[in-house]
């Protein structure tokens, strides 16, 4: 067990942080389950870090010249690299220590890319620093398809989901391919930790990401991060699709500590699919035919992760 | 003062590197750059410099983790060429407005297609306007004090930009040469430590790379472009400064018997030395020619040339880039806009050559001459011609 794990008491309700490292007045859109994720993991993670961000809605809504949001350092340099950004901090701040030219204090550094970011354009970049273990944290705001640029299908697109660039018509049904599975890449790189984390359970991914950052060597969090504007869906009802995408088992909690899967939240009476189906305006189009189909996909992964935790 | 010792160019440059107490070195390895990086690796390795090297797994990561490391306060340093100076340019044009002061070796090689190994600078040219300082190395010596020579203009608070030097592949990378490497004392006394006037540091956070809406868009490539005009006066300074330590005086552009020259032929890196005979070669047959050398490329040293030009009616320009469908190579453009309508300015011909690899030959550069001479007397037809070229 890593034992930076034991020091650390749990966030609560009663001992949430209230200093906010996100400011508000950025220029998300309502109900906008990304930023709010983001906000949570900044809460987690305090004022002692640097933040390497990829090009993305985070980026431009929390930056636009001469304001900016954030009250920890931050850097942006391009939309594919921050995980190699990350590593140039985290080598530069080992050796200047070591040189005594900055204080030895440990600053955490965080990585934070979107879901096109991370799954697509990035990933080479992400497993270059997870393969040489880079003292940092990567999180990935995972809302499904290329939002920043107008809602183009990205490899974490689920299946079946309308974007611009996966339009359903006569002879398809939208995105033809299945979710890629980004946090078992991360396992694969044979990183300390690696978790899913959903903004309705946000102690769940207060606590995750912090444990991210405790760890020695990479970690990799990745956040299921509701688009109302993408998907079509109301933004009142953000923390509710947060909610179902976990209660149907299409977005699993769950930790990997040094190759261990543990189930954050079993689901035991999981809800159809089509519960977190309806309500979207990128799956209205689906026929009963893809909702089984995506069902039974859902069903098979679900009892896959359920056997890894058994055998790890 | 530290003897003369043979020794590859590749190596005295990446002892400079050692040298100059880097902090931080990223680099993918990629044909001809690779003995600098592997020399660097072992002296990492060998405790000779503490120093992080990472081994990114692109040129992409390289110079995104310099960025990192540069804003982060590192001294920072990569090298690179060719197909991985062009992997890398995404993130070339990004130092330079946020103000980081990496420096980089460009070994300079040909680009794909076909694909080659040898030199031209067909990689560098390309990328012309990334904002950087760019300097071009004629052999061993100025490969090493140029090197050090960057990290003191790139860091330099008036300055803070990122900064190459460009050596030729393999005629220069690749051959053992007599160099005189400075001792630690000595790069102690010229170098000062990279104190950065701005860091990310939690003690006092920044946002930096924030987004640039229109109203502020040009200013910033303005204030970009203004402190890239204005490093030239730091530039000069650090020769200057080098010069008074160690009695090696380098300058903008460099003139060989060109005095009383009423041809010159302009060149940039390694091919000069042989320029350099084929004017005394020429010189011995009564021919008045002589030869300038461009060492500081960007920012582009104007009045400088022009001195340095002096009185010689025709200029022989030489590229080793050819640019398809433009009108003559980018040197040739830079001379007949810098010239253009200047009155008593030299007529201007372009002759592209050595291309991937090929020998650039003393003979060569007489016929350049007989032809801007003949070229001065009988306009030609084309702006430019490509010289060595087998017809069939």
């Amino acid at each position: 067990m890593i034992s930076e794990f034991e020091k650390f008491k749990r966030f609560k309700a009663k001992n949430l942080p209230r200093k906010e490292m996100l400011a508000p007045g950025h220029r998300a859109c309502q109900g906008c389950g990304e930023v709010l994720a983001l906000r949570m993991a900044m809460k987690a993670l305090g004022e002692n870090v640097i933040v390497c961000m990829a090009t993305g809605c985070m980026e431009i809504i929390t930056t636009p010249y001469p304001q900016t949001s954030w009250k920890v350092p931050w850097i942006h340099i391009a939309f594919e690299n921050p995980a190699s950004v990350a590593s140039g901090i985290e080598s530069a701040l080992k050796v200047l220590r070591r040189k005594g030219k900055v204080s030895k204090k440990h600053i955490d550094v965080l990585a934070i890319g979107g879901d096109g970011s991370t799954s697509d354009i990035g990933i080479g970049w992400i497993s270059g620093a997870f393969e040489r273990g880079h003292d940092f944290t990567y999180i990935c705001l995972d809302n499904e398809a290329y939002m920043n640029t107008g809602v183009q299908r990205s490899s974490c697109t689920p299946y079946g989901a309308m974007t611009t660039t996966s339009p359903p018509g006569e002879k398809s049904f939208g995105q033809v391919t299945w979710k890629k599975n980004v946090p078992g890449i991360a396992v694969a790189h044979n990183i300390p930790y690696v978790a899913t984390a959903s903004p309705a359970y946000f102690l769940d991914l207060m606590n995750k990401v912090k444990k991210a950052a405790l760890v020695k060597g990479p970690a990799y969090v990745h956040i299921y991060s509701p688009c109302p504007t993408g998907w079509g869906s109301a933004p009142e009802r953000s923390i509710e699709f947060a909610k179902l995408v976990v209660e149907t088992r299409i977005f699993p909690l769950y930790e990997v500590i040094e190759g261990r899967y543990i189930m954050s939240r079993k689901i035991t009476k999981p809800k159809p699919v089509e519960e977190y189906l309806k309500g979207q305006r990128r799956f209205r189009h689906l026929d009963k035919e893809h909702i089984d189909h995506i069902q039974q996909r859902v069903n098979a992964d679900y009892e896959k992760l359920i056997r890894l935790s058994e055998m790890t | 003062m530290a003897k003369r010792i043979g020794i590859e160019v590749s190596i005295a440059l990446a002892e400079a590197v050692k040298l100059a107490n880097v902090d931080v070195i990223a680099a993918y390895p990629i044909t001809p750059q690779t003995h600098i990086v592997e020399h660097l690796s072992e002296v990492v390795a060998n405790g000779e410099v503490d120093a992080e090297f990472v081994p990114v797994e692109s040129e992409h990561g390289a110079m995104s983790c310099c960025c990192g490391s540069s804003a982060a306060g590192a001294r920072t340093f990569t090298s690179t060429s060719s197909q991985g100076l062009l992997l890398m340019s995404e993130i070339l044009f990004i130092p330079g407005p946020m103000r980081l002061p990496i420096v980089m070796a460009v070994v300079d090689r040909a680009l794909s297609a076909p694909i080659s190994i040898w030199n031209d600078h067909q990689d560098i040219m390309s990328q012309r306007d990334v904002g950087w300082i760019q300097t071009f190395a004629e052999n061993g010596q100025e490969a090493f004090d140029l090197t050090l020579h960057a990290f003191r203009v790139a860091e330099d608070r008036r300055v803070s930009l990122p900064m190459m030097v460009n050596i030729d592949g393999f005629t220069l990378s690749h051959v053992v040469e007599a160099v005189e490497l400075l001792s630690q004392e000595e790069v102690d006394q010229y170098l000062p430590p990279f104190k950065p006037r701005y860091r990310l540091d939690p003690r006092k956070p920044i946002t930096m790379g924030p987004v640039g809406i229109p109203e502020v868009y040009s200013e910033a490539k303005v204030a970009h472009n203004e402190a890239l005009k204005a490093s030239k006066k730091v530039i000069l300074q650090g020769w200057k400064e080098f010069a008074d330590l160690f009695g090696r005086q380098y300058n903008p552009v460099e003139t060989y018997r060109s005095e009383d020259a009423e041809i010159l032929l302009v060149t940039m890196g390694s091919i000069s030395e042989t320029a350099m005979t084929a004017v005394d070669t020429m010189r011995e047959k009564g021919q008045k020619a002589g030869l300038v050398r461009i060492r500081l490329w960007r920012p582009f040293p104007g009045p400088e040339f022009r001195k340095a030009a002096g009185k010689a009616k025709v200029l022989a320009v030489v590229d080793r880039c050819l640019p398809p469908g433009a009108t003559c190579g980018p040197v040739g453009a830079e001379l007949r806009s810098l010239f253009y309508k200047v009155p008593g300015s030299p007529k201007i011909f372009n002759f592209i050559a050595g291309l991937g690899g090929r020998d650039v030959t003393v003979e060569w550069f007489e016929e350049m001459v007989e032809k801007a001479t003949a070229f001065a007397k009988k306009r030609p037809k084309e702006l430019y011609e490509v010289i060595g070229v087998r017809e069939k």
